[in-house]
C-alpha cells in the first residue's frame, strides 16, 4: 500500500511536536550541560568536557548494575509478551464476561508503584504475607532481604504480576481488531487453530506487538520505584538497578555532574535497543517485497 | 474441552492477579497493629478506619481529587492532539516522518530523576508551579507518543480505500472523521484513552516535583504514611485500595470500546 | 455444483425474538438453481447478507432448513459445505505470496503437491495472476487481492457455490467494470452458482440472470433484469430499480376510471375493473420514466402537466414535471425539443401498472 506524499500533513502533526518538544528540549539540554560541568553550588559551576562519562563509564559498579538490568529486561520479556498473547488468546470475546476479566486486569496497573512495592513486601514476609506463610508452611524456607536468588524471584513475581496486562490488554486490542471475515475465511479453508494463529493472528498483532515490546523494554530498562521499595537494592548489591545506583548518585551525593553524565549513556543505551528492537520487528516476516 | 482447560487457565491466572489486590483490601480492612502481629485470611477485627480517615482529611481526599483532575485533563489533550498526528502518520508521508515518529518516542527512554530539576525549573518560569495544568502538560512528554504510537497501528488497519470511498461520496474531512472513521478505530482509543489514564495516574516523580500543597496529588500524599512509628501499613492499604477505584471506572467505561472489534458493513 | 433450497428459513438475531420486527429475515422459501448467476439486491439493512451468511453456513437460521441438492445442511458448518466466499475487503493472508495463498485450502484437505500445483496454475491464468504468483499477498493492490480472494475459492474443485458479499467495494471505480467482467468470465467457464450480494443496481443488473430484490427482509422479486424492470411485482422493486426510479401517482376509484388523488384527472383503462375488485386497497398508478410519453401536442387520452424544466443528460434529456401536487419524470430522446409552460403526457395502457397497497394488480 502505497502512502500519497503530502508535506500538509505536517499542519496534522504540529501540535503534538510542539507539545512534547516543549517538555523534552530544555530540560535535555540543561541535563547535557550538567553533564559536563562541575556544579559545586549555584553560581559554581565549571566546564570538564568529557571527565565525568570517563568516570562513569569506568566505574565497575556501574556495569554491575547495567549486567543486572540486560538479565531483568531480557527475562521480562521473554516471559511477558509469549504470557501475554496467551492470556489475550484465551480471554472471552463477547458477553458479561469480558467486563469483568478488563477490570480484574486492570488493577495491578492502576496502583502507584511505591504502593506495590510496599504490598509485595507484606505479600512475602513469612508471618503476615499470604504467600510467605504459605511457602513457609510447605517448608520452603524463603526471604527476599536475606538471599539474593529469592529476591530476584519476589521481583520477577512482582514484574510480572504488575505488567503482563500492559501486553495483553494491547494483544486483546489487537486481536479484537481483527475483522471476523478473516476467521470466516479460515474456516472455509480449513485451517486449524495453530494456522490460524499463525497467519492470521500473530501477523495482523504485528503493530500492537511492536508497542509491548519497545514499551515493557524501555519501562523494564528504566525501572526505579518497584525494585527500590521492595528491596531496597539489596541484599547487598544484588537488585541494585542502574537507576537505582544513579538515584543514589545524583540524589544521595547530589553529584549532578556525573549523574547528568550517568543519564545521557543511559538514555543512549535505551535509545539503541530500542532501535534495534523496533528495526527488528518491522522487518521480521516481510521477507523479500518484490 | 479444549474450551474448558483455556477457561480454567484463564481463571486461574485471575485468580492469581487478584491475591496481592486481595490481600491489599485485607489490610486495608485492619489497622496497623493487627497486620502486624497477625496473620489471617479474613480481617477478624474488621475495620473501617483508614477509609474514614482518607474520607475526612481533606489533604488526603484532595489528593484524589487532585490527581484525578489533572490525569483528566492529561487523557483529553493527549488523545485530542494524538488523533490528528496519528491519522497523518498512518495516511501520508512527509519531510521527516519516520524520524519524528521514533523520535516521539524517545521521550519515554530518559531515567527521569535527574530531570526533575529541569522540569521543576522550566515550569517555574512559566509561573505553572503547583497547578493541576503543569502536571497535565508534563506529563504529555510520554503520554502523546505512546497515543501517537498505538493510535497509529490501529488506523493502519483500516484500508485506505474506505477514506476515498467516503470522499468519493462527498465527505468533508472532519465529517468522515468523527462519523466513520473514528467508530472503526474504537478498540485502538479506547486502550489509548485507558494508557494516558493509567501511565498519568501513577506518575510520582513529576507530579510531586511541580506541586506544593494545591494540586499535590495522592500518590505523594501516601508517601505521608510514614511516621515517627514507622510506615501505617493499614492506612497506606486503604488509599492503595481506592487508587484503583477510578482507573477501574475508566476501564469499565471504555471496554465497550476495546470488546466491540471491528465491524466494516453490515447486513 | 448444488442449487440450493430455503425451506421456510426466518432469522433474528436476538436470543428471544417476540415478533416479526425482531426477525432480520422473515420467513422465506427460495431456490437457486444449479449454475446460476443470481444477484441479492436491496438496500442496507435488507437481509441480503443474513441470507447469504445462512447460505454459507456462518450463520445458522432461528428457523426453517437449508438444502444442497438435497441434503439438509442446515447444521453443517462452512467448512463442510464446500462453498468459496468473498468479502467487501480482500481477505487474504498477507504474509503467504499468491502461489501459497491459492494453495492454502488445498493443502488443508491434505491433496499431493502435484495435484495442488496444477490446480493453483489453472486458476493464476484464469484470474490473470500469473506475473504474482511469487508476490507476497500484501503488497497487491486492492483489485489483485480480491481476486486472490476469489482464486482461493475457486481452487476447490468440488466448490459447490461461490458467495460474493459486495466484493467490489473496496476496488478502484474504474477498475470494477474490469472485475465484474472477469467474474462472468468465471462463471461462463466454472459454471458454479454465483450468488452476488449487492446494493448497487448497476453492478446486479449487468452481473446475474436472475435478480432477487429484497427489502425489509423479504424477498420482494426474483426475476431477469428485464422482469424487474418492464413489470414490477413490488412497488419497492419498481422504485429501486431504473435511475431515476418509477413514477407512482396515488390514484383512486372515480367513477368510469381512476382519477388522480388531487387532480382532476381521471384516466380510463382496463385497470379499472382490475380496481374496482379491491375497493379499499390504497391504489397507485407507476410508470418508468423511460415509458412515459411525451407528446408534442394534446392528444387524446393525454393530460396535461406543468413543466418545471428539462436537463441535458448527454445521450437523453430528463423531463421534470407537476401534475397537480404531484412530480413525474420522464425521459426524452436527446434530439427532442421540449419548452414552454406544459407539456402533454400520455400513459400508455402496455406500460402503465396498478399497485393496490405496493403489489402488483395489473
Amino acid at each position: 500500500m502505497d502512502k500519497p506524499t503530502n508535506n500538509g500533513a505536517w499542519l496534522l502533526v504540529v501540535p503534538v511536536v510542539l507539545l512534547v518538544a516543549f517538555n523534552a528540549v530544555m530540560p535535555l539540554m540543561a541535563v547535557v550541560n550538567y553533564s559536563v560541568q562541575d556544579i559545586f553550588g549555584p553560581g559554581q559551576a565549571y566546564w570538564v568536557g568529557t571527565e565525568w562519562y570517563r568516570e562513569v563509564l569506568g566505574d565497575t559498579r556501574l556495569h554491575e548494575a547495567l549486567l543486572r538490568q540486560f538479565l531483568f529486561s531480557g527475562l521480562v520479556l521473554l516471559i511477558e509478551i509469549p504470557l501475554g498473547v496467551l492470556i489475550a488468546l484465551a480471554m472471552p470475546r463477547r458477553g458479561w464476561a469480558v467486563s469483568l476479566v478488563l477490570v480484574i486486569l486492570a488493577l495491578p496497573l492502576l496502583i502507584p508503584w511505591n504502593v506495590i512495592g510496599t504490598i509485595w513486601i507484606i505479600f512475602t514476609r513469612p508471618d503476615i504475607g499470604l504467600l510467605g506463610y504459605s511457602l513457609n508452611s510447605l517448608g520452603i524456607p524463603f526471604d527476599h532481604t536475606a538471599s539474593p536468588l529469592d529476591a530476584w524471584i519476589t521481583l520477577m513475581l512482582m514484574e510480572v504480576w504488575h505488567w503482563t496486562p500492559l501486553v495483553v490488554l494491547l494483544a486483546y486490542a489487537g486481536l479484537k481488531a481483527i475483522p471476523e471475515a478473516f476467521y470466516q475465511a479460515a474456516a472455509i479453508d480449513g485451517a486449524s487453530a495453530w494456522k490460524v494463529f499463525r497467519y492470521i493472528q500473530l501477523p495482523k498483532m504485528r503493530g500492537v506487538l511492536t508497542i509491548a515490546v519497545l514499551l515493557r523494554f524501555m519501562d523494564s530498562f528504566l525501572i526505579y520505584a518497584e525494585p527500590f521499595v521492595l528491596t531496597g537494592g539489596g541484599p547487598g548489591n544484588a537488585t541494585t538497578f542502574p537507576s537505582i545506583y544513579l538515584v543514589k548518585v545524583a540524589l544521595g551525593q547530589f553529584d549532578l555532574g556525573p549523574a547528568g553524565a550517568f543519564s545521557v549513556i543511559y538514555f543512549l543505551i535505551v535509545l539503541l535497543f530500542s532501535w534495534l528492537f523496533y528495526q527488528v520487528l518491522q522487518n521480521v516476516g516481510r521477507g523479500k517485497a518484490r | 474441552m479444549k474450551t474448558g482447560i483455556v477457561r480454567f487457565a484463564l481463571a486461574t491466572y485471575l485468580v492469581m492477579l487478584m491475591l496481592p489486590v486481595y490481600w491489599m483490601v485485607n489490610m486495608s480492612l485492619r489497622d496497623n497493629a493487627d497486620i502486624l502481629s497477625t496473620f489471617v485470611l479474613f480481617p477478624e477485627n474488621l475495620t473501617f478506619d483508614n477509609y474514614i480517615k482518607i474520607f475526612t482529611d481533606p489533604s488526603w481526599y484532595s489528593g484524589y481529587i487532585n490527581s484525578m483532575i489533572y490525569v483528566t485533563m492529561n487523557m483529553v489533550i493527549s488523545v485530542s492532539v494524538a488523533l490528528p498526528a496519528a491519522y497523518a502518520f498512518s495516511r501520508y508521508r512527509f519531510i521527516g516522518d519516520k524520524h519524528v515518529f521514533f523520535w516521539l518516542l524517545t521521550n519515554r527512554m530518559a531515567p527521569p530523576a535527574v530531570f526533575a530539576l529541569p522540569f521543576f525549573q522550566l515550569y517555574q518560569t512559566m509561573g505553572l508551579i503547583d497547578t493541576h495544568i503543569a502536571v497535565a502538560l508534563a506529563h504529555t512528554l510520554f503520554n502523546v507518543p505512546l497515543a501517537v504510537w498505538v493510535l497509529e497501528g490501529f488506523m493502519s488497519a483500516i484500508p485506505r480505500e474506505i477514506d476515498e470511498t467516503a470522499y468519493l461520496d462527498g465527505y468533508s474531512f472532519p465529517r468522515f472523521f468523527f462519523r466513520i472513521f473514528m467508530p472503526l478505530i474504537k478498540t485502538g482509543i479506547g486502550v489509548t484513552a485507558f494508557f494516558t489514564f493509567m501511565f498519568s495516574w501513577v506518575e510520582l516523580l513529576m507530579a510531586r516535583t511541580l506541586t506544593t500543597t494545591e494540586a499535590k496529588p495522592i500518590a505523594a500524599v501516601m508517601t505521608r504514611t510514614v511516621s515517627a512509628t514507622g510506615l501505617d501499613w493499614g492506612l497506606l492499604a486503604a488509599a492503595g485500595v481506592l487508587t484503583i477505584v477510578p482507573g477501574a471506572l475508566v476501564i469499565y467505561f471504555v471496554r465497550n470500546y476495546m470488546a466491540k472489534g471491528f465491524a466494516l458493513g453490515r447486513v | 455444483m448444488a442449487s440450493i433450497t430455503f425451506e421456510g428459513v426466518a432469522h433474528s438475531y436476538e436470543r428471544h425474538p417476540r415478533d416479526e420486527r425482531d426477525f432480520a429475515l422473515k420467513t422465506l422459501d427460495a431456490s437457486f438453481e444449479n449454475g446460476g448467476a443470481y444477484a441479492l439486491l436491496g438496500p442496507s439493512g435488507c437481509g441480503k447478507t443474513t441470507l447469504l451468511n445462512i447460505i454459507s453456513g456462518l450463520l445458522r437460521p432461528t428457523r426453517g432448513r437449508v438444502l444442497y441438492d438435497d441434503r439438509d445442511v442446515t447444521a453443517l458448518p462452512p467448512a463442510r459445505r464446500n462453498i468459496a466466499q468473498v468479502f467487501q475487503f480482500p481477505v487474504i493472508y498477507d504474509t503467504m505470496t499468491v502461489e501459497q495463498n491459492l494453495a492454502f485450502p488445498l493443502r488443508n484437505r491434505g491433496l499431493a503437491a502435484a495435484a495442488i500445483a496444477r490446480r493453483v496454475a489453472e486458476v493464476a491464468e484464469m484470474l490473470e495472476l500469473e506475473g504474482v504468483l511469487r508476490q507476497r499477498a500484501a503488497g497487491l493492490t486492492a483489485d489483485q487481492k480480491q481476486k486472490v480472494s476469489l482464486g482461493r475459492g475457486l481452487v476447490r474443485v468440488d466448490v459447490a457455490a461461490i458467495l460474493l458479499d459486495e466484493p467490489l467495494t473496496v476496488i478502484d471505480p474504474q477498475l470494477k467494470w474490469l472485475l465484474r467482467r472477469k467474474l462472468k468470465e468465471v462463471h461462463a467457464r466454472y459454471g458454479h452458482t454465483f450468488v452476488y450480494v449487492t446494493h448497487d443496481q448497476n453492478e446486479a443488473l449487468t452481473f446475474a440472470d436472475r435478480v432477487v430484490v429484497m427489502y425489509d427482509g423479504r424477498i420482494v422479486q426474483v426475476g431477469s433484469p428485464q422482469d424487474l424492470f418492464e413489470r414490477p411485482l413490488h412497488r419497492f422493486v419498481g422504485y429501486f430499480i431504473g435511475s431515476p426510479g418509477m413514477n407512482f401517482l396515488p390514484c383512486h376509484l372515480a367513477g368510469n376510471g381512476l382519477g388522480i388523488d388531487g387532480t382532476e384527472v381521471v384516466l380510463g383503462g382496463a385497470w379499472f375493473a382490475e380496481a374496482a375488485s379491491h375497493p379499499s386497497a390504497r391504489l397507485e398508478l407507476g410508470i418508468r420514466p423511460e415509458h412515459l410519453e411525451v407528446l408534442a401536442g394534446p392528444e387524446p387520452g393525454s393530460v396535461e402537466a406543468r413543466l418545471l424544466r428539462v436537463e441535458d443528460l448527454g445521450n437523453y434529456k430528463l423531463v421534470s414535471a407537476m401534475l397537480g401536487p404531484h412530480r413525474l419524470f420522464a425521459k426524452v430522446p436527446e434530439g427532442r425539443e421540449i419548452g414552454g409552460e406544459t407539456v402533454n403526457l400520455r400513459f400508455p395502457p402496455t406500460r402503465t401498472r396498478l399497485y393496490a397497497d405496493d403489489r402488483l394488480l395489473v
